[in-house]
């Protein structure tokens, strides 16, 4: 058994694959835990389909694809917020618009830079985790180094601030900064998964591993510790998965995710559809 | 006809208003000096006004109500004072200075819908969000602020709650978390939009209790109130609204037939009498 496990790690592009996948799953456990309880869901998806014209550029002028991804991810988000405040259209429907026009050019471009450039659309998609170098490892280390830091020296402002924003506000917390700062923290996140998952996949990453949490502990804290041991463990069995089956790796992480998801939506002591019948009628709360 | 009952209704409370020994209140008033001033306040959404040019005085020591009918603008000049809505005209001081920059002053409680309840929080956390500005940048919260947040909890009658997540509390009950915590705050303001909007008996009176020992403690208190019933009479001074100011200054001066048939268009009110 033992034997079967470290096989993989004999081969170095499995050990930086296994660093990027755990990374990957721990960080994107913590920050989607924001977007989850903001019910920002769809923003994750519409930055994550918003990097790629950004991804695109980057090849095309040899800057960095970090970077590159980085700067449409941010600039993605302030087109939403502009078309929100500046017009009568709502958030969602603001959303749906600028992530659809974004992933439409991005499509466009790497298509018509890929023959040229020995690239395929299909890697920014769906991801290519086995195909990473030391220093991407490097860089995803670094983000994930940044991100988590800031997390956790911020954490009581942020919980404030995604709980109550007015009350934040009133309070005299810089909350545009704050919101700013966290959708920093998510493009950032986005960005440094895209190897493993890509961007149509990583939405499964920010999510499912905190809502899984969620239905198992009540404090945010613990929602984003518990999801990211979640998203580790997934991680790992997705690319062992991957490795033994012949899977492909990022679908093969969002199966093990949300696999465990509907087990906890099913057996959760407090809220699983099979198990919370007793907790509903102690729920009964008056006074 | 509905305006006669309306008016038949407010009669006693009118009467029992009259009443008050004018001597008393003049006492009271010697302790209370003008603390916010509001000067040709306005408030657009869009091309829409929203709220018109409102001019008033809120005292400290004093439990001042916004009052109006539904759309009146009263959570709004309540967000508008605290800078928490873009004006589009007017100014807004305490002790003389913008309150814009005095926010550390201020503790403000959004109406319980406003939120999401399912937050992953237990009581103790929401409670201890009181103390976040307090505390600063990059620390973490003190035991000084540990035994605040205990205090308040135990003077709102939450404390054997404090682990429970705030999703399984009752209304009242999660009103008085939300009061807990601004009593965390510490501060000079205490502003709270609709708290008496779906709660119990027991918590209506221990938010009573608490707002007039905050303001025996000379705290500037400014309520948003939908219900113009018997609680009214918990309130020293009100502001009422209809998109703009309709009248401002003692519960006596304000709630006169003239004003109310203002301010509510003579159509029909609630009462809870």
């Amino acid at each position: 058994m033992l034997n079967t496990l470290i096989e993989p790690l004999q081969y170095g592009f499995m050990q930086r694959s296994l660093i990027i996948a755990i990374l990957v799953g721990l960080l994107c456990a913590v920050v989607g835990s924001y977007l989850m309880v903001q019910r920002l869901a769809l923003l994750g998806d519409a930055i994550s389909h918003s990097v790629l014209p950004g991804l695109a550029i980057a090849f095309m002028i040899g800057a960095n694809i970090f970077a590159g991804a980085f700067i449409a991810g941010i600039l993605s988000t302030m087109a939403i917020a502009f078309i929100k405040t500046r017009s009568p259209i709502k958030e969602d429907a603001a959303m749906g618009i600028v992530f659809s026009a974004f992933f439409a050019l991005g499509v466009t471009l790497i298509t018509v830079i890929q023959k040229s450039n020995k690239i395929d659309l299909n890697h920014f998609l769906f991801g290519n985790i086995l195909s990473v170098t030391v220093d991407e490892v490097r860089d995803t280390s670094i983000i994930a180094t940044i991100v988590l830091i800031v997390v956790v020296a911020l954490y009581k402002e942020l919980l404030f601030y995604t709980f109550d924003p007015l009350g934040a506000q009133a309070a005299g917390l810089p909350v545009n900064r704050l919101n700013f700062g966290l959708m920093l923290l998510i493009a950032l996140t986005i960005v440094a998964s895209m190897k493993a998952v890509g961007v149509i996949l990583v939405l499964s990453l920010l999510i499912t591993p905190g809502a899984t949490a969620y239905l198992l502990v009540k404090r945010l804290h613990e929602v984003m510790i518990l999801g990211a041991v979640i998203g580790v463990i997934s991680s790992i069995s997705g690319m062992y998965l991957s490795y033994f089956y012949n899977l492909p790796s990022g679908p093969a992480i969002v199966l093990v995710v949300s696999g465990l998801f509907i087990l906890a939506l099913l057996f959760s002591p407090r809220h699983g559809i099979f198990t919370s019948h007793q907790m509903k009628s102690g729920e009964n709360v008056k006074g | 006809m509905q305006n006669i009952s309306f008016y038949e209704k407010f009669s006693p409370l009118r009467i029992q208003v009259e009443e008050t020994p004018t001597q008393a209140r003049k006492s009271t008033d010697m302790n209370s000096t003008a603390a916010i001033n509001i000067s040709h306040l306005g408030v657009h959404y869009r091309t829409q006004k929203a709220l018109g040019d409102v001019n008033c005085i809120i005292k400290s020591g004093k439990v001042t109500g916004i009052f109006g009918p539904n759309g009146a603008g009263k959570s709004t000049l309540m967000k508008a004072i605290l800078g928490l809505v873009p004006i589009s005209s007017g100014q807004v001081l305490y002790k003389n200075q913008p309150l814009m920059q005095q926010l550390d002053q201020v503790a403000y409680v959004p109406q319980r819908s406003q939120i999401d309840w399912n937050y992953p929080a237990t009581v103790w956390d929401v409670v201890m969000m009181g103390r976040v500005r307090k505390t600063g940048w990059l620390r973490s919260f003190s035991t000084v602020s540990r035994q605040v947040v205990k205090e308040a909890l135990e003077r709102v009658g939450m404390k054997e709650l404090q682990n429970r997540p705030i999703g399984e509390l009752s209304g009242g009950q999660q009103q008085r978390v939300f009061l807990a915590r601004a009593l965390t705050q510490q501060a000079e303001i205490f502003c709270f939009d609709e708290p008496f909007l779906g709660i119990d008996q027991k918590t209506q009176t221990i938010i009573f209790e608490i707002f007039h020992e905050l303001a025996a403690e000379n705290k500037t208190l400014l309520v948003v109130n939908h219900d113009l019933g018997q609680s009214t009479a918990h309130f020293d001074d009100l502001i009422l609204l209809n998109c703009e100011l309709i009248a401002t200054g003692s519960r006596q001066e304000v709630l006169t037939e003239e004003n109310l048939h203002r301010a509510y268009n003579g159509k029909v009110m609630y009462f809870a009498a």
